[in-house]
C-alpha cells in the first residue's frame, strides 16, 4: 500500500466520511447500530448487504452472530425468535424473497418483535425482472411494519439507524422496513457521511423487550387465543402504529441535533407554494426534483416535490399539509395493484381533496428520467390512472 | 404425546426454552392467557420451528447464556412442511433438541395423512388407508450427522428420559424422535398408549436406538429384546382401528418392515445378541 493511499484512507477513517452504494450503506448502519443477530438469504439486488454483513463479522468487525439460512421464511423466522430473546436483529431481502418469507413478516408484527429490514426494492415475477419496483414492499403494507422509503445513500444509512431506534421504542415495539431502491441505487455510490459506533449506538439506544422470553419468567407467547381477546392483541398493534409518527420526529429531531442532517416524515421540494406537486417514493421522487426546477424555469409553472418518507404509517395529515392547496397532484407510482391501480395512490386519494393524476411508471427498469417527468406532470390527467409508456 | 412430552419436560428442568409450530402441542398448552408449562413458550408458524429455534440459540450464544432450547414438534411440521428448516438448522449446527413427537398424521387438524403414516393406515384424507410408505425422516437427520441423535417411545419412559438428557448435555443439534400412539387417531382406549406403544417396538416396526456424531447407531435395550423374539405385526395392528380397512397386502407389507427393521439394525448388535 503506497502512503499516499493509507494516508487517504486514514483521513476517511478520521472524517467518518465515505463513497459508498446504498447496500453498503445499510450494511455499515446495522453494523454501527450494534446488531447482535443478523440472518439473511441472498437476492439480487440485495447480496450485496448480505456479502458485506458477512466479510465484517468475519473480519471481527461486526461483532454478531451472522446465520447464512436456506431461505427467506427461514430468515425471518430466526431474526425473530432471536429478537425474542431480546437481541438486536436485522435481516434484508427482496421481491421473492419477501414474498416467500410473508408468513413470518407478519408472525414478528404480531409478536411485536422490532426486527429492522432492508429492502432492496424489485419487481415480482413472471416474467423475470431484476430492476425496481415498490410492489414488493407495499405488498406487505397491511402487515404490521413501519415501512420507509430512502432517497439517497445518507437517507438509507441515517434512516437504517432511525428504524432501529423508532422500532424498538417502547410506544412502538413494531418491526421495521427500510426500503432503498434496487438498482437504482442500492448499486450506485453516492458520498456517506457516517456516525462512529459509538455515536450510533447511544443514538439507537439499548434494546429493551418488554415481553423478551426467559426462563427466569416462563410464559406463553402466541398461544391459541379466543374472540373475547384476539381483537385486543390487534388494536394494540393499531395503536403502536399510531405512534410511530410522533416517535419518528423524535428520532428524526435527535438525529439531526448529533448530525446536522435534517429529515421529516413528508419530504418537501419547492412544495410550499407549488401549483402543481409531484408525489412519489424514493429515487423517483429525487428525479422529480430536476424536473419540478425545470417546470419552472422553462414552463412558469409552480412545480414542487413531495415525497412520503414514511408511507406506513401513512402520514396524512403531514401529507395534506405539504401539498397544501396545489392545483395539480401528480403521483409517480412504482406499484400496482391490479383492479386499484398504484398503491401508493390510494393513500394519496384519501388523503387529499383535490382530484389526483396518477402514472405508474418506472416499475421493472423502465427508465424515467426528469424530462420524460416534465412531460408526465405536464400531460398527466387528474382522476385517471395512466401508464408511462402509454397505451398498449 | 402428553406422557412423553411430560417427561422429556421433566428431564430438562426449568432452565428450558420451548418452540412449538402448529401442532397437537399448541392447542394441549392451554387458550390464552394461560398456559400449562412451566417453561417459557415460543409459538411459531408450521414451518419455522427449527429456523426461530436457531435465532433464539443464537441470542443465548451472543451473551455467553446457556438456557435448553428444545423444538417440540409433530410429524408434519418436521418430515413435511418444516423440512427444509429442520434440515438447515442441523447443518447450521445450532446448540438445540429437537423433539419429534410422532404420531403419524396430522392429528391437530382432525387426523389427515403425513409423510409419516404407515401404510395402510385410515386417516381422514385416506379413507380407504394410506397408499405408499412412511417417510424415513431418521436416515434424512442421520445425513446430517447431529451431536446425538435417538429415537424412542411414550411407552419406555427410562429410556425416553435418558435419551432427553443426553440430546441435552451434547454441543451441537441433537434430535429424538419419539413415536407417541394417539389414542383418537389411532383409535384405541387410552389406557392402551403404553401397550400400544410398546407393541410398536416388540414388533420392530419401531426401533429404539441412540448416535452420536461419528459413532454407530446403539440398539437400545428394549429393540434388543424384541429382536431375538418379535411379536407379529398382526397383534400391533389389531390394537388400533385405523388399521381396520388396510388390505391383506399392507398388512404383509407391515410385518416386511419390520422384519427389513430387525435385519437392518441386528447389524449394530453385538455378535453374541446376533447369534
Amino acid at each position: 500500500m503506497s502512503d499516499a493511499v493509507a494516508k487517504s484512507e486514514r483521513e476517511q477513517e478520521e472524517s467518518n466520511a465515505r463513497i459508498m452504494t446504498g447496500n453498503a450503506a445499510t450494511a455499515l448502519a446495522a453494523q454501527d447500530a450494534g446488531t447482535d443477530v443478523v440472518a439473511a438469504y441472498p437476492i439480487t439486488p440485495q447480496t450485496e448487504i448480505v456479502e458485506n454483513i458477512a466479510e465484517a463479522v468475519e473480519s471481527g468487525e461486526f461483532d454478531a452472530e451472522f446465520s447464512r439460512v436456506e431461505s427467506e421464511h427461514s430468515a425471518m423466522a430466526a431474526v425473530m425468535g432471536a429478537s425474542q430473546a431480546n437481541a438486536r436483529t436485522f435481516t434484508a431481502t427482496a421481491s421473492q424473497g419477501l414474498l416467500f418469507m410473508s408468513e413470518m413478516v407478519w408472525w414478528t408484527a404480531a409478536s411485536r418483535l422490532p426486527v429492522v429490514m432492508s429492502i432492496a426494492n424489485r419487481a415480482l415475477g413472471p416474467p423475470w425482472n431484476i430492476w425496481g419496483s415498490h410492489t414488493d414492499a407495499l405488498s406487505q403494507r397491511d402487515s404490521g411494519w413501519m415501512q420507509m422509503f430512502a432517497g439517497t445513500v445518507q437517507e438509507v444509512y441515517d434512516l437504517t439507524l432511525a428504524s432501529f431506534r423508532i422500532a424498538e421504542d417502547q410506544d412502538v415495539m413494531l418491526p421495521a422496513m427500510m426500503n432503498l431502491d434496487g438498482f437504482t441505487f442500492a448499486h450506485t455510490m453516492q458520498p456517506l457521511e457516517k456516525l462512529s459506533p459509538e455515536d450510533a449506538q447511544a443514538y439507537v439506544g439499548e434494546i429493551d423487550i418488554p415481553h423478551e422470553v426467559t426462563s427466569q419468567n416462563p410464559r406463553g407467547f402466541g398461544a391459541f387465543t379466543a374472540g373475547d381477546n384476539f381483537w385486543k392483541f390487534r388494536k394494540k398493534i393499531m395503536d403502536a402504529m399510531d405512534n410511530v409518527p410522533e416517535v419518528a420526529d423524535q428520532a428524526f429531531d435527535e438525529l439531526a441535533e448529533i448530525t446536522g442532517r435534517e429529515y421529516d416524515l413528508v419530504h418537501e421540494y419547492e412544495a410550499d407554494d407549488a401549483d402543481l406537486v409531484i408525489v412519489g417514493l424514493g429515487t423517483l421522487a429525487r428525479e422529480a426534483e430536476v424536473a419540478a426546477d425545470v417546470l419552472r424555469k422553462e414552463h412558469d409553472i409552480e412545480a414542487g416535490v413531495v415525497r412520503p418518507i414514511l408511507q406506513t404509517p401513512f402520514p396524512e395529515e403531514r401529507f395534506t399539509e405539504a401539498v397544501g392547496d396545489a392545483e395539480k397532484v401528480v403521483v409517480l407510482d412504482r406499484s400496482t395493484s391490479f383492479g386499484r391501480g398504484g398503491i401508493v395512490t390510494q393513500d394519496v386519494k384519501l388523503a387529499l381533496d383535490q382530484p389526483v393524476a396518477s402514472v405508474i411508471a418506472g416499475i421493472g427498469g423502465q427508465n424515467v428520467e426528469w424530462d420524460d417527468m416534465v412531460d408526465i406532470a405536464l400531460n398527466a390527467e387528474p382522476g385517471k390512472t395512466q401508464w408511462f409508456g402509454g397505451d398498449l | 404425546m402428553v406422557l412423553g412430552v411430560r417427561h422429556m419436560l421433566q428431564e430438562a428442568g426449568e432452565d428450558t426454552i420451548l418452540v412449538i409450530p402448529a401442532c397437537c402441542a399448541s392447542v394441549i398448552q392451554g387458550v390464552y392467557p394461560y398456559t400449562a408449562f412451566d417453561v417459557p413458550v415460543i409459538n411459531t408458524a408450521f414451518a419455522s420451528a427449527a429456523s426461530t429455534a436457531s435465532g433464539v440459540e443464537m441470542a443465548l450464544k451472543h451473551r455467553d447464556e446457556e438456557t435448553n432450547v428444545i423444538v417440540l414438534a409433530g410429524d408434519g411440521g418436521t418430515t413435511d412442511i418444516g423440512l427444509a428448516a429442520m434440515s438447515g438448522a442441523m447443518e447450521r449446527r445450532h446448540n438445540f433438541l429437537y423433539v419429534l413427537y410422532d404420531n403419524e398424521a396430522y392429528s391437530n387438524t382432525g387426523f389427515q395423512k403425513s409423510g409419516r403414516t404407515p401404510t395402510g393406515a385410515r386417516t381422514s384424507t385416506t379413507p380407504t388407508g394410506r397408499k405408499g410408505e412412511q417417510k424415513d425422516i431418521d436416515k434424512i437427520v442421520e445425513a446430517h450427522d447431529p451431536e446425538y441423535m435417538a429415537t424412542s417411545t411414550s411407552g419406555y419412559v427410562q429410556d425416553l428420559r435418558d435419551k432427553t438428557a443426553k440430546g441435552l448435555e451434547a454441543d451441537g443439534p441433537a434430535f429424538m424422535h419419539m413415536l407417541t400412539p394417539c389414542p383418537p387417531g389411532w383409535r384405541f382406549d387410552n389406557g392402551q398408549t403404553v401397550e400400544v406403544s410398546k407393541k410398536a417396538v416388540s414388533t420392530g416396526l419401531w426401533v429404539l436406538y441412540e448416535k452420536e456424531r461419528g459413532g454407530e447407531i446403539e440398539i437400545s435395550r428394549p429393540s434388543k429384546s424384541a429382536f431375538k423374539n418379535p411379536d407379529s405385526v398382526t397383534d400391533y395392528v389389531e390394537m388400533q382401528d385405523r388399521f381396520s380397512t388396510a388390505s391383506d397386502v399392507d398388512l404383509e407389507f407391515l410385518q416386511e418392515q419390520a422384519e427389513r427393521n430387525i435385519d437392518e439394525y441386528s447389524q449394530y448388535l453385538e455378535e453374541e445378541v446376533k447369534a
